[in-house]
């Protein structure tokens, strides 16, 4: 029951810090004007366009497309196998069961392998491109090591030493319902949990920004109508100007 | 603090600079062109030497920047890092967002023509990324060397004024980029915090100087203007027998041309403007240039500054009032045609004093094709028999703007202005045109020789991509709609092997294929 605690404590703060530092940088994006209407054209001149481009990125990473088909392969593999592998956990959360989440399980763990797959062809590619490996920090690689191993970490409870499954439902209902239950001393599933908080910790202080940051993106979310619609932005004043002439 | 201050002293800056112009030649090797672009392995430093000439007071103080270094100058930049954090969404967003993907970094024509590994947009953004981590962020506070977070020490300056001044702002590494970061912006945010702490670039600054005191780049005066225009109209009358006027502060005229104050002298963009008299002529609309507002570029971009940008363009809104006209139309220039597209009606709009029918502003080429789509020219694409034509998209216009009411009007409208007074005519390949285009090497504030190396080495991919239509479909010219461009290629394609006067501008081909003979 003390493990089941410290959980149980760590993954509420954990979440605390995680949407407080996330709201608070969201807040600060909204907040900041875009003084210039900058969008990189050919762009859209509708809201609806607006949304549809943004849709792209988001989950199509369009642009990513025509800049590196490799980097796109992986990343894409690494993003909509987590996704998937996250739906999949909804089942941990959830009493009954929701019935996609039952009908999506068998697609969770391919999901889980392609994460991985993406997430080792990202490494690769960071260690073996001169030009990328010259542009990553200790924290990039650190990141990728960190969601490897939490992929890593979760396919091997799942093919090799399996957990107590039902105990971790018992825990992560018991989280969801403030209903403290005992966390299974399992070497594996600390090191999955564990790696999950860290990376729900970093995640509003790192590079894992762009995931609100896409949204946000000026080039990306401002419609192409200046012409049309004057666009000042609060701190921006009209220029000296003499009456005279 | 003392120490800080003499390391990187303006004089100092400087003198490296200054020195190499005494110095015979600069020396570089053009690199050479191969069967296809190829990405160049990682080559730590190779442009660490190349720095523009430093702003000295007499071109800092007019824009409202210190004269020289100031003493506090790493407090002064940080404050003023914050201040732009804080007033640009574009530039808080772009410094959390990057995750080092790699997609950007083989897309910069500098780092294709130089190998440096700084010239790599994501390597460019670091260089402010990693101060603003160490100074902005909890992660950078608490572990520095972890998310590589560094102090601003004088060495991180040096490198802020060689590598900020080896951009274009041409925005093509944000096409690529899956969260759109753009580089210009942070680029722009670097030049602005360096001339903030007193060490602006010579080029930029002595030009903006010029605008705000004359009115035009070229600090030429309303007499000699008016003298040079004179001169055009009995060239031209000699030329083709027909009196072309250019009016110059003519009161009442329907429409303002402003165009770059190159198009008054230089080559070949006097061409242009020819080009552009005649389609005023034959059109028979009535239109004037002005002496206040004798310049169409705007280097207030370049240095990413709102205020000087937006007193450059106030003058146009002023010429426009003085001489009450219906309509304003610039002439063919890349960034000059992003300001006042994109950022005009912000800066000085409204223009609710204009004819409301036409939009405000208006591209040359937009005027040009209505009329050519309405009938209100006569052309005749056999006069450029003689040329097989190329056209290269600018930057600006490709990436930061629009040609017409639809997306993507900025590529078909020049291309249907080529067609139309041209019957050879090929594109360049796929990935160099449209919005994949490459810079020109020389937009951005870069067009100065004391960035020569820079500008050839930059035009590289440029080269390469026109260097296989010429041989692939015997291309004679390649066309453009950008004052930059034209005097950038003039310079740069010798370097290549190829002429000097391949460069054209549209209007030059329009100007030569109008049929005038039915008038008189």
């Amino acid at each position: 029951m003390l493990l089941g605690s410290i959980f149980a404590i760590l993954f509420y703060l954990a979440t605390v810090i995680f949407l407080v530092g996330l709201g608070e940088r969201i807040l600060r994006y909204s907040r900041t004007p875009a003084p210039l209407v900058i969008p990189t054209t050919p762009a859209p001149t509708t809201r609806t366009g607006v949304c549809a481009r943004i849709f792209r990125e988001v989950v199509f990473f369009e642009s990513l497309f025509k800049g590196s088909k490799w980097s796109w392969l992986f990343g894409w593999l690494f993003h909509f196998g987590m996704l998937v592998a996250l739906m999949r956990h909804l089942r941990y959360f959830t009493e009954p069961v929701w019935s996609w989440v039952i009908l999506i399980q068998w697609a969770g763990v391919y999901a889980g392998i392609a994460m991985f797959l993406g997430l080792a062809g990202l490494w690769l590619r960071r260690l073996m491109v001169d030009r990328i490996r010259y542009i990553s920090a200790p924290s990039d690689h650190l990141m990728l090591a960190l969601l490897l191993a939490i992929a890593g970490s979760g396919l091997a409870m799942k093919y090799g030493q399996h957990t107590d499954i039902v105990s971790v439902k018992a825990f992560a209902l018991g989280l969801v319902r403030f209903d403290w239950q005992p966390l299974p001393s399992d070497g594996l599933l600390i090191l999955h949990l564990s790696f999950v908080l860290v990376l729900m910790l970093i995640f509003p202080f790192s590079k894992l920004l762009h995931a609100p940051g896409v949204f946000f993106s000026p080039t990306r979310n401002m419609r192409d109508t200046p012409r049309e619609h004057r666009h000042v932005a609060p701190w921006a004043n009209d220029p000296p100007r003499s009456s005279s002439e | 603090m003392s120490r800080h201050g003499r390391m990187i002293h303006r004089g100092q800056v400087a003198n490296r600079g200054e020195g190499s112009r005494t110095m015979a030649k600069i020396e570089f090797e053009t690199p050479a062109l191969k069967d296809w672009l190829s990405t160049p392995a990682v080559q730590r430093d190779a442009m660490a030497h190349s720095k523009p000439f430093v702003a000295k007071p007499a071109h800092q103080e007019p824009l409202g920047f210190p004269g020289e270094l100031v003493d506090n100058w790493q407090e002064v930049a940080l404050e003023k890092m914050g201040d732009l954090l804080g007033r640009y969404r574009s530039l808080q967003v772009f410094m959390d967002s990057c995750v080092k993907c790699g997609a950007c970094t083989d897309k910069c024509h500098y780092y294709l023509g130089t190998g440096d590994p700084k010239n790599m947009p994501v390597a460019r953004q670091d260089l402010m990324r990693k101060v603003y981590r160490r100074y902005f962020t909890l992660a950078g506070k608490w572990f520095p060397k972890l998310v590589g977070a560094v102090e601003l020490s004088e060495d991180v300056i040096n490198d802020w004024y060689s590598y900020y001044h080896q951009c274009s702002e041409c925005r093509r590494c944000s096409v690529y980029c899956p969260y759109g970061i753009d580089t210009a912006e942070i680029t722009m945010a670097g030049r602005e915090i360096l001339a903030t702490i007193g060490v602006g670039q010579k080029y930029s600054n002595e030009i903006i100087g010029k605008v705000h005191k004359i009115g035009n780049n070229l600090g030429l005066p309303e007499p000699a203007l008016a003298d040079t225009l004179e001169g055009l109209e009995e060239e031209v009358e000699e030329d083709i027998n027909v009196p072309v006027k250019f009016p110059l502060d003519q009161k009442g005229a329907d429409v303002l041309l402003v165009t770059p104050s190159a198009d008054f002298f230089a080559e070949p963009h006097v061409d242009g403007l020819i080009g552009y008299a005649k389609v005023f002529h034959q059109a028979g609309i009535s239109w004037t240039l002005s002496s206040y507002a004798s310049e169409a570029a705007n280097f207030g971009i370049f240095i990413g500054n709102y205020e000087n940008m937006q007193k450059v363009a106030e003058r146009i809104r002023q010429a426009a009032l003085d001489l009450g006209v219906k309509r304003i139309v610039v002439g063919e220039c890349g960034h000059a045609w992003r300001v006042a597209y994109s950022f005009w009606n912000t800066l000085i709009g409204p223009f609710d004093f204009l004819d409301p029918a036409y939009p405000v502003p208006q591209h040359i080429c937009e005027f040009t094709n209505d009329l050519l789509a309405s009938g209100g020219l006569k052309i005749d694409p056999e006069a450029n028999d003689d040329k097989v034509v190329t056209f290269h998209d600018s930057c600006n216009v490709s990436r930061g703007s629009r040609l017409g009411s639809t997306p993507g009007g900025q590529f078909t409208i020049p291309r249907n202005l080529i067609r139309s007074a041209c019957n050879h005519f090929v594109d360049m390949a796929p990935d160099t045109i449209h919005e994949h285009t490459f810079c020109c090497g020389g937009g951005g504030g870069l067009l100065t020789d004391d960035l020569i190396e820079l500008r050839v080495k930059g035009a590289l991919p440029r080269a390469q991509a026109l260097q296989q239509v010429i041989e692939s479909h015997g291309v004679t010219h390649m066309a453009a709609i950008c004052a930059i461009c034209k005097s950038q290629f003039s310079k740069v394609l010798p370097h290549y092997g190829m002429g000097m006067d391949m460069i054209i501008s549209v209007h030059q081909l329009i100007g030569d294929a109008l049929v005038f003979n039915s008038d008189h």
